[in-house]
C-alpha cells in the first residue's frame, strides 16, 4: 500500500462528493447550496491539485490537468457569488444561484474525469 | 530537459499545501467567530471579507480591522492565525529562494540554456573536451579562422576563463563532466552540423570514453583524441578512432623535424603555424656534435630517443633521476639551472642545448647560464605556459617550442584542411631542395605575410559554376583558376600545393593541369586571394570572363540585343 495514493485518493474523492453535495438541489435555490459548503470544495480541490505537482508520469499529468480544470471553474462560480453578493449587492436571485451551480456542475465533471481515470489507473496496475 | 519544473514543483508542493490549509483554517474560523456591527448587532464575516483580511494579515500589510471593529474572540482567533499564518508565509517564499540558490537546479538551468543554443546551431562546429593549455590554444587558433567550436570541461574556473578570453566567435562552454554522453549529446554530438570532437583532457580513460560515445552515437564524424600511452592508443585506434595525438611523440618529432630538415620545418610552421607571427627565417641546427638535453621527462625522453636515432649523442642532466628514470648514454645529476652541473655535462664544448624541463622559469634559466658560458650554441626552448611568451621572446631561442601550441595546430590542420596534412605527410618524402625552392617560392610571392592556406572541392557546393561548366564538357585547367576575375590578365598571389583526385594525390600541380568534377584543391597565399578564386568557382559571369576573355551579356534582353545585332552584323 502506497500512503501517497490513499492520500490522494482520499482528496480526489472528496472532491468528487463535496463537489456533489454543493450541486444537488433545486438550481435557482439559493436555500439549497450553501457557502461553507464552496468553501470547502475549493480548499479540497487546490488540495488535489498541489497534490499531483512535480508527478512525471502520464496519469499524474492528465490528473493535474482535470484539478487545474475543476479549480477554475470553482474559483469563476467563487467569483460570481463575491460580486453578485458584495459588489453589485443584488444578492443571490435565481438567475445568479443557478450560474454558481452551473459552474461548480462542470467543476463536478472535471472531478468526474479525475476519479474516474484514478479508478483506471489503479485497476491497471494491481500492486 | 522539463526536469527543472517537475523539480521546482515537487519542492514548492509541502509549502504550497501548508499555505493553503493556513489560510482555509483562518477565514473558516473568521467566518464562524460571531461579531458585532457598528450599532451592536451580532454579525457573522462572511467569506469575502475573512479572505481579504486573512491575505492582508498574513503578508503583514495589515490594513487594519474591517468592516467592524472586532470582538475580543475574533482578536483572540486572530493572534493564533496571524503567527501561523506568516510563518508559513515566510517558509514558502524561503523555499522558492532557495530552489533558486539552489547548485543542481542553477545547473540544470545552465544546460537547459547551452542545449537549446547548441540546438540552434547554425554553422558546422566541433566540440572540444577539455580546455586546458592544448584546448584554449585549438580553441583560439579554430575561431581566427572562423570556425564554431563547442567546450566542455569539468572545472568551472577553466570556463569562466574562456569567457573573459577575447575571441573572435562567441564559444559555448558548458561546465560539466564529457564522460556522461548526456552532456555530449547537449555539446551537440548528434547535430547533423557536428562535425568532429576533440578529446583533450589529461587523463586517457576519459578521452577513451568520449571516443567511444562519439563513434557510436555519430559515427560519421571526425574524432581526434590525445593519449599518452601506447596502450590506449592500440584501444582507441581498435574501434576507428580517426587521429591519436600523443603530445610527447608530437613535440619530438616536431623538434626532429627541425634538426633533420630545416626546409621542411619552416614550410610547416609558415603553413600549418598560427597566423599572427611573421614570417620566421630558416634556422638551421648543428647536425652533428655535443649536445645537452635537460630534462628527462616524458618529453625529454621522446627527445632524447630521436635525437639518438638521428646519430647524436646527447648527455641529459636529470635533476631526479630516481623518479624519471635513466638513459642508457652518459647522464648527470642536477636542475641544470646552475653553472657547475652544465659545466660538468660538457657546455663549453657543446653545440647544441634542449631545455626541456616542465618548469618554464627553469628552462629560461638554464638558457640564461649556458649562454654566459658558451655564447654560440644552438638553443631550443620548451614553454609550458602561453603566458610567458613575452620572457621567451626576449630570451631569445633559436627553437621555441610550445607543446601545447604544437598540438593544437596539428589538430586545427586536420579539422580545418585535412590536405594540408597529406602535403605535409608527402613532403617528408621530398628531398631538402625541392623544400627549400618551394620556401623561396612562397616567400617571394607573399613578401613577410604568413601564407593562408585554403581547400576547396569542385562540386556543387563550393565551386557551382565551375561543376556545371565541367558537367557540359567545357575544359577548365588550374591556370583559369588562377587569373584574377577582375583583370584576366594578372595573377592571383597564390599556390596550387595539392590536388587530390579520387584519394590520389598529385603535389604542386603544373598550371596546365585540367580540373576535374569532385576534385579537391590545396592552395596557399595571400588571403584576398581565397575570396576573389571563390568568384571565378561560384559565378558563371566571372568564368566565362576568364575563360575566354569576353563579357557576356547577362540579362534576356541584352542578350536578344546582340543577337540582333550579330545578325545584322551578318
Amino acid at each position: 500500500m502506497n500512503p501517497e495514493k490513499v492520500v490522494f485518493g482520499f482528496f480526489i474523492v472528496l472532491a468528487l462528493t463535496l463537489n456533489f453535495g454543493f450541486f444537488v438541489g433545486e438550481m435557482d435555490n439559493p436555500d439549497h447550496h450553501h457557502v461553507y459548503e464552496l468553501f470547502a470544495v475549493v480548499v479540497v480541490n487546490l488540495i488535489a491539485t498541489i497534490l499531483k505537482f512535480g508527478d512525471r508520469t502520464q496519469m499524474g499529468a492528465v490528473l493535474l490537468a482535470t484539478s487545474l480544470v475543476a479549480v477554475l471553474q470553482l474559483l469563476a462560480a467563487v467569483i460570481v457569488w463575491a460580486a453578485a453578493v458584495h459588489i453589485s449587492g443584488s444578492g443571490l436571485t435565481p438567475a445568479v444561484t443557478a450560474s454558481i451551480v452551473s459552474l461548480s456542475g462542470g467543476a463536478m465533471l472535471a472531478n468526474v474525469v479525475s476519479v474516474v481515470l484514478l479508478v483506471i489507473e489503479t485497476v491497471m496496475l494491481r500492486r | 530537459m522539463d526536469n527543472i519544473f517537475f523539480l521546482a514543483f515537487r519542492r514548492m508542493r509541502q509549502p504550497l499545501l501548508l499555505l493553503l490549509l493556513t489560510h482555509a483554517f483562518a477565514t473558516l474560523g473568521l467566518t464562524l467567530i460571531p461579531g458585532q456591527d457598528g450599532v451592536g448587532n451580532t454579525w457573522y464575516m462572511d467569506f469575502f471579507h475573512a479572505f481579504y483580511f486573512v491575505s492582508f494579515m498574513s503578508t503583514t500589510i495589515g490594513f487594519g480591522e474591517i468592516p467592524y471593529e472586532f470582538t475580543d474572540a475574533q482578536r483572540l482567533w486572530v493572534i493564533f492565525s496571524l503567527y501561523a499564518s506568516v510563518v508559513v508565509w515566510f517558509y514558502a517564499i524561503g523555499n522558492l529562494l532557495s530552489l533558486v540558490q539552489d547548485r543542481s537546479f542553477r545547473q540544470a538551468l545552465t544546460e537547459r540554456k547551452f542545449a537549446r543554443r547548441i540546438r540552434h546551431q547554425q554553422q558546422p562546429f566541433y566540440i572540444i573536451c577539455g580546455y586546458g593549455e592544448t584546448g584554449s590554444a585549438l580553441v583560439r587558433s579554430l575561431t581566427d579562422r572562423h570556425q564554431s567550436v563547442v567546450t566542455i570541461d569539468t572545472k568551472q574556473e577553466r570556463i569562466d576563463a574562456l569567457e573573459l578570453e577575447n575571441l573572435r566567435q562567441y564559444v559555448p562552454a558548458l561546465c560539466a563532466d564529457a564522460r556522461r554522453p548526456r552532456h555530449l549529446i547537449e555539446a551537440g554530438l548528434k547535430h547533423p552540423l557536428c562535425k568532429g570532437v576533440v578529446a583533450l583532457t589529461n587523463v586517457n580513460k576519459v578521452n577513451l570514453k568520449i571516443a567511444i560515445t562519439s563513434k557510436l552515437l555519430h559515427p560519421d564524424i571526425k574524432v581526434i583524441c590525445r593519449a599518452d600511452s601506447h596502450d590506449i592508443e592500440a584501444n582507441m585506434r581498435s574501434f576507428g578512432t580517426n587521429y591519436i595525438i600523443n603530445p610527447f611523440d608530437t613535440f619530438a618529432l616536431h623538434l626532429a623535424t627541425a634538426l633533420q630538415a630545416p626546409g621542411l620545418y619552416v614550410l610547416q610552421e609558415w603553413l600549418a603555424g598560427s597566423r599572427q607571427q611573421q614570417l620566421k627565417e630558416p634556422v638551421y641546427p648543428p647536425k652533428s656534435g655535443h649536445w645537452i638535453v635537460c630534462g628527462y621527462g616524458r618529453f625529454g625522453r621522446a627527445v632524447y630517443h630521436r635525437l639518438k636515432d638521428e646519430g647524436i649523442e646527447p648527455v641529459v642532466v636529470e635533476a631526479r633521476p630516481g623518479l624519471t628514470g635513466v638513459p642508457d648514454g652518459l647522464y648527470i645529476e642536477g636542475r641544470g639551472t646552475e653553472a657547475i652541473t652544465l659545466e660538468e655535462a660538457g657546455i663549453r664544448k657543446a653545440v647544441g642545448l634542449v631545455a626541456g624541463t616542465d618548469d618554464d622559469a627553469n628552462n629560461l634559466s638554464i638558457i640564461m647560464t649556458a649562454r654566459e658560458l658558451s655564447s654560440d650554441l644552438f638553443v631550443v626552448a620548451r614553454q609550458s605556459n602561453l603566458d610567458n611568451e613575452q620572457i621567451f621572446d626576449a630570451a631569445d631561442a633559436d627553437i621555441v617550442m610550445h607543446p601545447s601550441s604544437i598540438i593544437a595546430d596539428k589538430i586545427r590542420v586536420l579539422l580545418g584542411t585535412p590536405l594540408l596534412h597529406d602535403f605535409m605527410g608527402l613532403a617528408m618524402y621530398e628531398e631538402e631542395e625541392w623544400t627549400c625552392s618551394l620556401v623561396k617560392k612562397i616567400a617571394l610571392s607573399l613578401n613577410t605575410q604568413l601564407p593562408a592556406v585554403w581547400e576547396l572541392k569542385i562540386d556543387q557546393n563550393s565551386a557551382l559554376a565551375v561543376s556545371n561548366s565541367l558537367a557540359r564538357g567545357r575544359v577548365v585547367s588550374l591556370s583559369d583558376l588562377l587569373r584574377d576575375p577582375s583583370n584576366r590578365e594578372h595573377e592571383l598571389e597564390c599556390i596550387p600545393l595539392l590536388i587530390n583526385r579520387h584519394g590520389t594525390s598529385m603535389m604542386l600541380p603544373a598550371p596546365t593541369t585540367n580540373i576535374k568534377q569532385d576534385d579537391r584543391l590545396l592552395f596557399c597565399g595571400k588571403i584576398n586571394a581565397a575570396d576573389r578564386m571563390r568568384w571565378t568557382l561560384q559565378n558563371y559571369h566571372a568564368l566565362d570572363y576568364v575563360l575566354t576573355g569576353e563579357t557576356k551579356p547577362q540579362g534576356w534582353v541584352w542578350k536578344l540585343l546582340k543577337r540582333r545585332k550579330a545578325r545584322v552584323e551578318r
